[in-house]
């Protein structure tokens, strides 16, 4: 028998290539392209007055310079609002070149094209561009005073306003028997992959067609924003994505103005184009996000139970709204986490700035929601002085109340219904991993040395697998060869991996049999992309099914060429067998040449397959209900997301003099349902970890008042090196399977960083009896809290309390 | 403009004569120029570490040095790390069998690096293996498994 390939962590496909330098990203291709550079504006805010190019158009090599003006039909219109909500009533998209205006320091102004990148750059140097600067917005304070507007248009900076309600939370919170209140920041950070964006395109002048390669999360969607505003049919435009140096949301974003402004200049030089993103660039002109402000009411019980929760935030989404209201909806579902709220109540504003526009960056608002979630399950802890970890229990869905409906509208549109989950037994497992109990004894003899250390957890709810569907295609080639097309995407998440070890599987085949591409239109033209967590779900149940289609298929075709009930036999090693009698088999790749009945002959095989070879002269060739070859393709497309879950502790040291915060040690406990690949799905909460650490202790976009990016660099925008990554993240599993597809499998991607924020902040909460209200927290930020807390608490008698001090919220 | 510049090199054991712009960057060279693209640009400040790659052996970030100043000099780039026959190196076997690597952008300039820190020292402690890597950027994979790959080449 084979050994199942589900659930092994099998060694990546993809290494080999990758590892020789044999990889293939955006900016190793078309070495014949000419290049593009931008004039971005060095203003937050301001009119364009006057473009002058007369200085740069005399350089050798530069070929063309574009503005606004340039733009013809579609492509002179704003890009589009990808994701259009009825709560959205003050979206604003930006145009692919800035018309008239600029919203935010980095928005494209010009398109220079020149032999080289060099020279692109000196012509876009000497492009002249006169403003009239207006007064920026800055900040989530800024907006929401609104004495200035980003948008003559929107008044108040208010883009949207939504509120979702179960209960009767007004009257909850009145009568709750303890009340509390909490104000929250989050700031902002970005997802920051290794590779910037980057586009290339060809267009074919002979057939009227255009090839697009991009740096993207979902190449199908640009094909259709390619397409529409080139004014060309979809079927002249192919888009292919090549590896992928990391997307981690950033490039689900489509399209970009160079996306649609590179494949322009290809057509109208009818030259190879190429852009790609520096890393200058991706901080100003790409996408931020995270930052939040956040307000909590919530009523309690003596056991902590919660009555009422009312939650009021505002969400910066920058100088426009492409990706509409997903981040902050998702914020104000996924808040909810493992816990039974009743009575509920969020709403939101989503507000403009003068800053990068805000889209969904690995955890997609859910860090946000989780901060004030688990900020407000630790604060009822120690208003009642109970272990945070039983509050949290007290609150839980249990396993058998599954599926759970919170009665709420998730980002998809569809119910927020839990599909199952072990929380109890999720958060048994990660006391028993960090030894939540033993902590105390922990403390005293750091204590006894000196030292001060702390220890904090946090839980999280993930909605994984959105739809609205994904496909997959699988063939089998005359050589037995197996040839798997999805049209999602990948970053470096080891599709070719996981969806291999689908496919041999559910075909009986060997791994090595099996070629995966994804991404690229002309393999696959209907699909939706990578993100949310959605891939292994989408599109490995896609597969799946495709190949179930297959093995149907090929069974009926080996059992006629057997004489044997398609029932009586089973795929080995690529063999169709009668069970039992392991001598009467035929191979795959013969079905294949079976399958497809020819007239002529290429070769060995295809000479099998000629008509006066096979067949039943009294049929058709090709059965009325059939079609030739062996290959099959399904879709997969859930009535609703699958809900993955988890929780992570961690225990840090503060320094007493210097207020360095140390990791000591960092447990996770992961729910994704059943592991196509465990050593991809650790890799997967690795990253996630080492991302959270950044966000909770390092990262933060620095913005001043004009609206300048003060740290727009990798000097100053401080990333996790190894040496700020715990050395060992501590990981255990439950795995408890969806109902929702057929490998009961729920999505990973982004579980790692989600609880971040909140664990630490619990953690530095737990060490040094501060309330930690606002994340991320370098030194200096813990230094200053240190001293105000001294402040206050040299105002009242007493010494401060190392651990389970009054909390200064409480109403 | 200045004029441009001879140079005589030796890549991954091949010598190149080329003709440069003063301004042309290694990184650039190796990439645009010989068609190198394995060595890959993530920052284009010396920060990130993706562009490393061996001067005479030693590790530098070729995104900060003009192709004009290496004249005589022999660079290795991940291309030249495999074996005879294109057999994956120590490092780079590591590197698979530990899963040090996700979407493999920034993996070149940890393998250069990690070439060379091995040859330095060949047993490094977890903390010299740490320590080894400390100048390089992965956003994918939290740097436990690359962590792991040095100790495992090491083995």
């Amino acid at each position: 028998m084979m050994t199942r390939l589900f659930g092994a962590p099998i060694k990546r496909i993809e290494d080999p290539r990758l590892l020789r330098g044999q990889g293939a990203y955006l900016d190793d291709l078309g070495s014949d392209a000419l290049a593009a550079a931008f004039v971005r504006s060095p203003h937050a805010h301001g009119r364009i007055l006057d473009i002058d190019v007369s200085d740069a158009i005399d350089i050798d090599g530069l070929v063309a310079i574009y503005t606004y003006d340039d733009l013809p039909g579609p492509l002179a219109e704003p890009l589009p609002l990808l994701i259009p909500h009825p709560a959205l009533t003050q979206g604003r998209t930006p145009h692919a070149l800035a018309k008239d205006e600029v919203n935010h320091v980095g928005e494209a102004i010009a398109m220079v094209v020149a032999r080289d990148r060099y020279i692109a750059e000196d012509a876009a140097e000497r492009v002249v561009v006169h403003y009239a600067q207006l007064p920026p917005v800055v900040g989530i304070q800024a907006a929401r005073a609104a004495d200035r507007l980003v948008h003559d248009d929107v008044p108040g900076n208010l883009g949207a306003r939504m509120t979702q309600a179960i209960g009767d939370v007004d009257a909850a919170l009145a009568a709750a028997p303890h009340r509390l209140a909490l104000d929250l920041t989050v700031e902002r950070s970005a997802s920051m992959p290794l590779e910037g964006r980057g586009v290339l395109a060809r267009w074919d002048r002979d057939s009227k067609r255009l090839r697009v390669w991009t740096s993207t999360q979902t190449s199908t969607g640009v094909r259709a924003a390619v397409a529409a505003k080139l004014d060309l049919p979809l079927g002249a435009v192919e888009v292919i994505t090549p590896d992928v140096g990391g997307g981690f949301g950033v490039k689900i974003v489509h399209p970009w103005p160079e996306e649609v402004l590179v494949p322009f200049a290809a057509r109208a030089l009818d030259r190879p184009v190429k852009f790609t993103e520096d890393r200058r660039e991706h901080f100003v002109a790409s996408a931020h996000e995270r930052a939040q402000i956040q307000h909590v009411d919530v009523g309690f019980d003596d056991q902590g139970r919660i009555h009422g929760l009312d939650v009021r935030f505002w969400h910066d989404h920058g100088a426009y709204t492409p990706y509409g209201l997903i981040v902050p909806i998702i914020t104000s579902t996924q808040l909810l986490g493992p816990y039974r709220v009743h009575d509920y109540r969020v709403t939101f504003d989503s507000l403009y700035t003068n800053t990068v526009i805000v889209t969904p960056y690995r955890g997609a608002g859910r860090p946000q929601g989780v901060f004030a979630m688990e900020r407000t399950m630790d604060a009822i802890a120690r208003a009642l002085d109970l272990d945070r970890a039983d509050v949290r229990a007290a609150n839980f869905i249990q396993p058998e109340e599954m599926p759970y409906d919170h009665g709420l509208i998730f980002q998809d549109g569809r119910p927020l219904c839990y599909d199952s989950g072990d929380y109890p037994g999720t958060l048994a497992k990660l006391k028993a991993l960090i030894g939540w109990s033993d902590f105390e004894q922990f403390r005293a003899d750091a204590r006894a040395e000196g030292r001060r250390v702390g220890i904090g957890l946090a839980m999280y709810v993930e909605g994984t697998g959105v739809g609205p569907y994904e496909g997959g295609h699988v063939h089998v080639e005359t050589s037995g060869k197996v040839k798997v097309a999805t049209g999602l995407t990948s970053q470096g998440q080891g599709h070719q991996t996981a969806f291999a070890q689908i496919v041999a599987d559910e075909l009986g085949v060997a791994l090595e049999d099996v070629e995966v591409v994804t991404g690229d239109t002309r393999r696959f033209p209907y699909a939706v992309g990578t993100f949310a967590s959605r891939a292994a779900v989408m599109s490995g149940s896609a597969v799946a099914l495709a190949a179930r289609v297959v093995r149907q298929k090929a069974l009926r075709i080996a059992g006629e060429a057997l004489e044997a009930s398609p029932d009586d036999l089973e795929i080995v090693d690529g063999q169709v067998r009668v069970k039992g009698a392991p001598g009467v088999t035929i191979g795959l790749g013969t079905v294949a040449v079976l399958s497809n009945p020819l007239r002529y002959a290429f070769d060995e095989a295809s000479k099998a397959a000629t008509q006066f070879a096979i067949g039943n002269p009294d049929k058709p060739p090709v059965d009325e209900d059939d079609e030739p070859g062996l290959e099959g393709k399904d879709y997969y497309s859930p009535a609703q997301s699958t809900f993955a879950n988890g929780a992570h502790a961690v225990i840090v040291e503060t320094d007493p003099d210097t207020a360095e915060i140390k990791i000591l040690r960092y447990c996770v406990v992961h729910d994704c349902g059943n592991l196509i690949n465990p050593r991809i799905v650790e890799g997967q909460v690795h990253g996630g970890v080492a991302q959270g650490v950044g966000g909770a202790l390092y990262e933060r976009m620095v913005y001043d008042e004009h609206g300048q990016l003060l740290n727009a660099s990798f000097m100053d925008f401080l990333m996790p090196y190894v040496t700020e990554v715990p050395s060992a993240i501590e990981i255990d599993h439950l795995e408890t399977p969806s109902p929702l597809n057929p490998l009961g499998i729920k999505g990973a991607g982004e579980a790692g960083v989600i609880p971040s924020a909140a664990v630490f902040a619990s953690a530095i909460e737990d060490a040094e009896g501060i309330p930690i209200r606002a994340m991320p927290i370098s030194p200096s930020d813990l230094f200053t809290l240190r001293a105000r807390a001294d402040r206050l608490t040299s105002e009242r008698p007493g010494p401060r309390a190392p651990a389970a001090g009054p909390l200064e919220e409480i109403a | 403009m200045s004029a441009d510049i001879d140079v005589a090199l030796i890549v991954n054991g091949a010598g190149y004569r080329a003709r440069v712009p003063p301004r042309r960057l290694l990184s650039d060279f190796l990439r645009h120029d010989l068609g190198l693209t394995g060595t890959h640009v993530g920052c284009e400040h010396g920060v990130c570490g993706a562009c490393t790659v061996l001067l005479d052996g030693v590790p530098v970030r070729s995104c900060l040095l003009l192709a004009a100043t290496v004249d005589g000099q022999e660079v290795t780039t991940v291309e030249g790390l495999a074996g005879p026959g294109g057999s994956l190196s120590k490092v780079q076997q590591a590197f698979q069998d530990a899963h040090g690597l996700q979407c493999g952008f920034c993996t070149p300039g940890f393998l250069t690096t990690i070439t060379a820190g091995l040859r330095d020292n060949p047993s490094p402690s977890p903390e010299q293996a740490r320590e080894m890597i400390s100048g390089n950027l992965c956003r994918c994979t939290g740097y436990q498994n690359i962590v792991a790959a040095v100790l495992k080449a090491a083995e």
